[in-house]
């Protein structure tokens, strides 16, 4: 008798725990997202998004832009994460062609300028900009009496000879976002005129960002000797909050007509389980709260209307309404062509 | 019963390295290789006749072969007197000499790159073979150095006595007994120096490429598979031609040689002549090895209003906020514990390796399959593990079990050739006396290989250690989840403008140098206790 | 003790012992006397495990040590260049096939020590092995040796590698340690001095055969076959007769009307004796001839007689063709 009552009471035990429990709150989640070196974001900000869904986000940093797409375009149908970030206009037709997204049309897109939408059928959803522009050390211009170029054209000129230095556009993303400002400047029948005319003016190309901007440009770490860069719009306020002390003006000034628009994406990837914390999370991503955040953590520019800018960026950043651009398509088509044609023009 | 149990010994011996050369580099990177050359299903090497007929591709191909050639030749002659000085004379700071040297190879290129552009190199060949050199110094006097220390100085006061000029002496008695050392160390220079990466890229400008770079820009840039698994398979093939080359070269000289103990054969330099030559070595080696050294180390305390400790201070604080930041001191944790999973690693597939290498015929075609990993792209390995690895209990793409993985896999190489040579020189009369004195196989195993064995086993695990500290490579394909090490640390604060950010990279930079330095002393003076 | 009955030992097609069959009593020492090749070194790698035998028995007190692995078959094998673990010093080495069987600390340290003093290494404990002589390297490998209390001692070249002197003291000195510590010893040696001074038996090798054994001065004085009687030192001519006869250089004497005519092609002086070269005239033949200190050595190339005294002439069996 005893023995047949333990053995009930222990098949009840088992069955009660089989049974799947109706979740009084949310089981807590965790997702993952696949993103590039370069990203950040606060702590206190992403603890917000689990204070309030009760979702923890993982973040996978793995390479650069190009790098990390690609590697989640490799992994697609054993992915890695449930959500990417990081994508840029430059790789967009690639990745849409990938078919690695789901689409997601956020609530808060509203929000959200029309420019910056180029997905119509919402797979990725924009959440930054950065600019890729020339900038110029204030300093050394004003010692050596030599006027600050302004346009494109100039940097043809005898007085810049050997004074600027960009990044080969097949290993560097903004070294590619200004060959395209030139190609959106001087159209497919006169841009290769113009890199010859750069090539004969003495133009350095180096490998990398971090190499223009720490190793040859005066005013980045390194003590370099070219005060011209192919950086971004946002290394001005940068140069400021990254020193110390912190300067009253900012060394580093903008050449507004060089700009060329880089749009940054997030998309929820199509195999993944988590389909709603991801969704919830591209919400989080273009609220107030994360768009206010990736300023001063990342240097680039909110794409929601209305949201703060930090001080410095206010005071120091130089920005256009109208920068350089081409249809992400067109990228898409063209990319690997204006690369080769590029290296034939300037490297050979 | 006995006989049994050998046998399973000798199959594991072999088993083991194998298994795990399949498993963490053969299966991803033949996956990643599939992908490219076999679509369908089928197998097309029309990529492969596509690269060998472009003309450019052939010029980025033997750019690649030539570059690392001359590199090869050029950091021998340059690094064997030095692993003369280190391993056979004494003198003070000695062993601080043989830590420092190591530093160097591990710096990550990027951080290296913008030094010697300090120092006033411009983007050429030159500045590519003298970056390698430095970089790779420390594996000759490593390598050759470690096995030199072990020679019977008397064999060549002999040659001497008997009337050949030192050089003479050197040639003939010295440098065919240190031959299987010399061929390993310079096989593993050539091959670094083949896939080298960082330093083509800075050092070489935008217009050299070689086949590493070429692969990087076809698999991680452009995901053109196709492409880049043909260049993959021309790079692979001319890495294992070298292998058999060298492997037939170093198992042609077996010598059993009369060993001594390391340190019974170093002397101070007595003759104005030998202080020269110890002074003139040290003297290159500061200025070759230590100039970049200590441009990161001017750099780190360089602040504006002054040198101090801003950039330290800085790299404490100045992402603090920031999810993906690291503080210095996990980074430091994280560093270090990845190297010492990786060097367990090497050392013990390395050591069975070794075993198996030194005593059969079969051994040379594992030594060779165990180098090959340092011949083939980190990128391709690296995309290979994202599709190999993707099942479960196998799926350890996102864990960080992957990176002393992968950094261990690239020390093994260097376990095996620093082991090797010395374990071949055994006189096998050696192990029977100890037999015929009582000694069962495996405890001769522990009375007379290993205790000979592990001085070199211990150069070996400083070497592993140095390597996996200072590995990026690998390790920046591998997505963490907020393991980071030292290197990535460094290269993220690199990717960011401002003097502050700048700063802290040098200032991490060097904490790793001091990290590596200190680790690879502590290694060193750990000693093969005299037991009865 | 050891009995080696019929081994045989081959490299490939060559055969290095062949159908060799010795015993070793009990306290006795014997000694194998060949050339080198004459395969007397596989013999005893053969006895001591590390040589594998195509045929044969080897046994030590009736048990049969085929299955048994070199490590188990307690036998001492002393190395012909000693073979020290460079990485121990003489302690280190002395102590080593104690620690193997296990012995307690304590005891071991103090046996080695022990036998340390017995071959005249006492205070040299702690010495590197690379610091040594040869003759003090020599003793290590003997003490570590005999440490262990083999069953049977063996010794490949225990005297090769020492100049002359130390060659001497030390032939004393193993002779007394043997017969003080009741040792079987089994060596090999290509010096017949030595052989003879040692060994209470000897057996010569020649192309992995035994061709001889027996008491050193049977085998000195009645050489049974060809190679023997050279190998140990006799002359071997026809000229005394139709067939080949052996002679010893010391029944050669300088006579006016001698029967042997030849020339003189060499001279040597030994310690105790002077010796000559006569290349006869008859059919070439040269011949070693023993001259006592005292007497005038004629010069060479100069003509002489010899004479022949009947007792040291033998005559011998046909020489066996060389095998391999």
């Amino acid at each position: 008798m005893k023995r047949l009552a333990v053995l009930a009471v222990t098949l009840t035990m088992l069955a009660a725990a089989a049974t799947p429990a109706r979740a009084a709150s949310a089981p807590p989640v965790t997702i993952r997202l696949v993103t590039h070196d370069s990203f950040a974001v606060s702590k206190s900000v992403l603890a917000a998004f689990t204070r309030q869904t009760g979702i923890k986000v993982e973040v996978l940093a793995s390479g650069d832009a190009g790098a990390a797409l690609n590697q989640v375009i490799l992994t697609k149908n054993s992915p890695i994460g449930d959500a990417f970030y990081g994508l840029d206009n430059t790789f967009l037709s690639r990745a849409l062609g990938a078919g690695i997204f789901q689409p997601y049309q956020s609530t808060q897109l509203a929000s959200v300028p029309a420019t910056y939408q180029l997905d119509a059928q919402h797979r990725v959803t924009p959440i930054d900009h950065g600019d890729v522009c020339i900038n110029y050390d204030k300093t050394w211009f004003s010692s050596h009496q030599v006027p600050v170029p302004t346009s494109l054209d100039d940097l043809t000129k005898p007085a810049y000879k050997g004074h600027l230095v960009v990044e080969n556009p097949a290993t560097s993303s903004p070294g590619l976002a200004f060959v395209m400002a030139t190609i959106a400047r001087y159209g497919e029948r006169g841009w290769r005129a113009y890199w010859a005319k750069l090539r004969a003016n003495g133009v350095q190309v180096v490998d990398g960002w971090d190499q223009a901007y720490n190793g040859s440009f005066t005013a980045g770490g390194g003590n370099g000797d070219i005060p011209l860069v192919v950086s971004y719009a946002s290394s001005p306020p940068a140069a400021v909050v990254n020193a110390n002390p912190q300067p009253a003006q900012s060394p580093i000034g903008t050449m507004l007509s060089s700009c060329f628009r880089q749009i940054e994406f997030v998309g929820v990837l199509k195999t993944t389980t988590h389909v709603a914390a991801a969704r919830k999370l591209v919400d989080f991503m273009l609220s107030q709260r994360f768009q206010a955040d990736m300023p001063l953590q990342m240097y680039v520019f909110p794409v929601r209307d209305g949201t703060p800018l930090p001080a410095v960026f206010t005071k120091f950043a130089q920005t256009t309404s109208n920068p350089l651009s081409i249809p992400a398509a067109q990228i898409g088509h063209n990319r690997d062509r204006w690369i080769n044609e590029w290296t034939a023009t300037v490297l050979r | 019963m006995t006989r049994l149990a050998a046998r399973v010994r000798r199959v594991a011996l072999v088993a083991v390295p194998l298994g795990f050369f399949g498993l963490f580099f053969a299966y991803p990177v033949g996956s990643i290789l599939a992908r490219g050359l076999a679509p369908g299903g089928h197998v097309d090497l029309g990529p492969v006749g596509r690269v060998l007929t472009d003309a450019s591709l052939r010029g980025i191909a033997w750019f690649t072969v030539w570059q690392a050639a001359l590199s090869t030749l050029l950091t021998v002659l340059i690094a064997l007197p030095g692993a003369y000085v280190v391993s056979r004379f004494r003198f003070p700071g000695r062993g601080l000499v043989r830590a420092a040297i190591v530093i160097p190879f591990v710096l990550p290129t990027v951080v290296v790159g913008s030094a010697f552009l300090a120092l006033g190199f411009r983007p050429s060949l030159g500045a590519i073979v003298v970056a390698h050199v430095f970089f790779n110094y420390a594996v000759v006097v490593r390598i050759v150095g470690g096995f030199w220390s072990h020679l019977d100085p008397q064999q060549d006061d002999a040659a001497r006595v008997l009337g050949a000029s030192r050089l003479r002496a050197f040639r003939t008695v010295v440098l065919p007994a240190l031959r299987p050392a010399l061929l390993g160390a310079a096989a593993i220079v050539f091959l670094f120096t083949f896939t080298s990466f960082g330093v083509i890229l800075i050092l070489g400008g935008p217009t050299r490429s070689t086949l590493e770079t070429e692969i990087y820009r076809q698999t991680a840039e452009l995901l053109n598979l196709r492409t880049a698994a043909a260049l993959s398979v021309v790079q692979v093939t001319a890495v294992a031609a070298v292998l058999v080359v060298v492997g037939r070269a170093e198992g042609r000289h077996r010598v059993a040689l009369r060993l001594r103990s390391a340190r019974d054969t170093a002397r101070r330099a007595r003759t104005g002549l030998e202080r020269l030559f110890v002074g003139t070595n040290l003297v290159v080696m500061a200025a070759l090895l230590g100039a970049p050294l200590v441009v990161l180390l001017a750099r780190s305390f360089a602040t504006t209003g002054g040198p101090g400790f801003g950039f330290y201070d800085a790299l404490g604080h100045l992402h603090a906020n920031s999810v993906l930041f690291v503080p210095p001191v996990d980074a430091i944790r994280n560093s270090l514990v990845f190297a010492g999973e990786a060097t367990v690693i090497a050392v013990g597939i390395g050591g069975l390796a070794a075993v198996a290498v030194a005593r059969g015929r079969r051994g040379r075609f594992l030594d060779g399959a165990l180098a090959l990993p340092l011949g083939v792209s980190a990128v391709t390995v690296g995309f290979g593990f994202l599709i190999a690895l993707d099942k479960a209990p196998l799926d350890l793409r996102t864990s960080s079990l992957l990176i002393p993985i992968a950094q261990g896999t690239v020390a093994v190489p260097f376990v095996v050739r620093t082991i090797v040579p010395v374990l071949r020189s055994i006189d096998p009369r050696l192990r029977e006396a100890a037999m015929t004195l009582g000694a069962s196989p495996a405890r001769v195993w522990r009375e007379v290989d290993g205790p000979i064995v592990a001085r070199a086993g211990l150069v070996a695990a400083g070497f592993a250690f140095a390597i996996s500290l200072g590995e990026f490579g690998a390790t920046v394909f591998l997505a963490r989840p907020n393991t980071q090490t030292l290197p990535v640390v460094i290269f993220r604060l690199l990717g960011q403008p401002g003097e502050l950010n700048f700063g802290a990279a040098m200032a991490a930079s060097t904490i790793l140098m001091a990290l590596t330095g200190a680790a690879v002393l502590l290694i060193d003076r750990v000693r093969v206790a005299r037991v009865f | 003790m050891l009995a080696v009955d019929d081994l045989t030992v081959r490299f490939g097609d060559t055969v290095a012992v062949d159908r060799v069959t010795l015993h070793v009593g009990d306290g006795e020492v014997v000694g194998v006397l060949g050339p080198s090749g004459s395969g007397k070194s596989t013999l005893l790698r053969a006895i001591a495990g590390l040589e594998t035998p195509a045929g044969g028995r080897v046994s030590r007190d009736g048990t049969d040590l085929q299955g048994l692995a070199p490590h188990q078959r307690e036998l001492g094998l002393m190395f012909q260049d000693h073979q020290l673990f460079p990485h121990r010093d003489v302690l280190g080495n002395t102590i080593f096939g104690l620690r193997m069987r296990q012995v307690p600390r304590r005891d071991a340290e103090a046996r080695a020590r022990a036998v340390l003093e017995l071959v005249g290494l006492a205070g040299f404990e702690h010495r590197s092995v690379d610091e040594l002589s040869g003759g003090e390297q020599q003793r290590v490998a003997l003490a570590r040796a005999l440490a262990p209390e083999p069953r049977l001692l063996m010794l490949d070249e225990p005297l090769g590698s020492l100049d002359r002197r130390l060659r001497e003291r030390l032939l004393d000195e193993l002779r007394d340690l043997f017969t003080r510590l009741h040792l079987s010893v089994l060596f090999v040696t290509h010096d017949h001095d030595e052989a003879f001074a040692l060994a209470e038996r000897v057996a010569v090798m020649h192309a992995g055969r035994l061709e001889q054994t027996g008491a050193p001065r049977e085998v000195w004085s009645h050489p049974a076959t060809a190679f023997v009687a050279r190998f140990v030192g006799w002359n071997l001519t026809t000229a005394l007769g139709d067939e080949m006869v052996a002679v010893r250089p010391d029944a050669l004497h300088l006579a006016p009307e001698g029967p042997l005519v030849g020339r003189v092609v060499g001279q040597s002086f030994r310690r105790d004796h002077q010796r000559l070269r006569v290349a006869l005239d008859h059919n070439g033949d040269v011949l070693d001839v023993t001259v006592p200190h005292d007497a005038l050595l004629p010069d060479v190339g100069e003509v002489v007689r010899l004479t022949a005294d009947p007792g040291g002439v033998r005559t011998l069996p046909p020489e066996r063709p060389d095998a391999g």
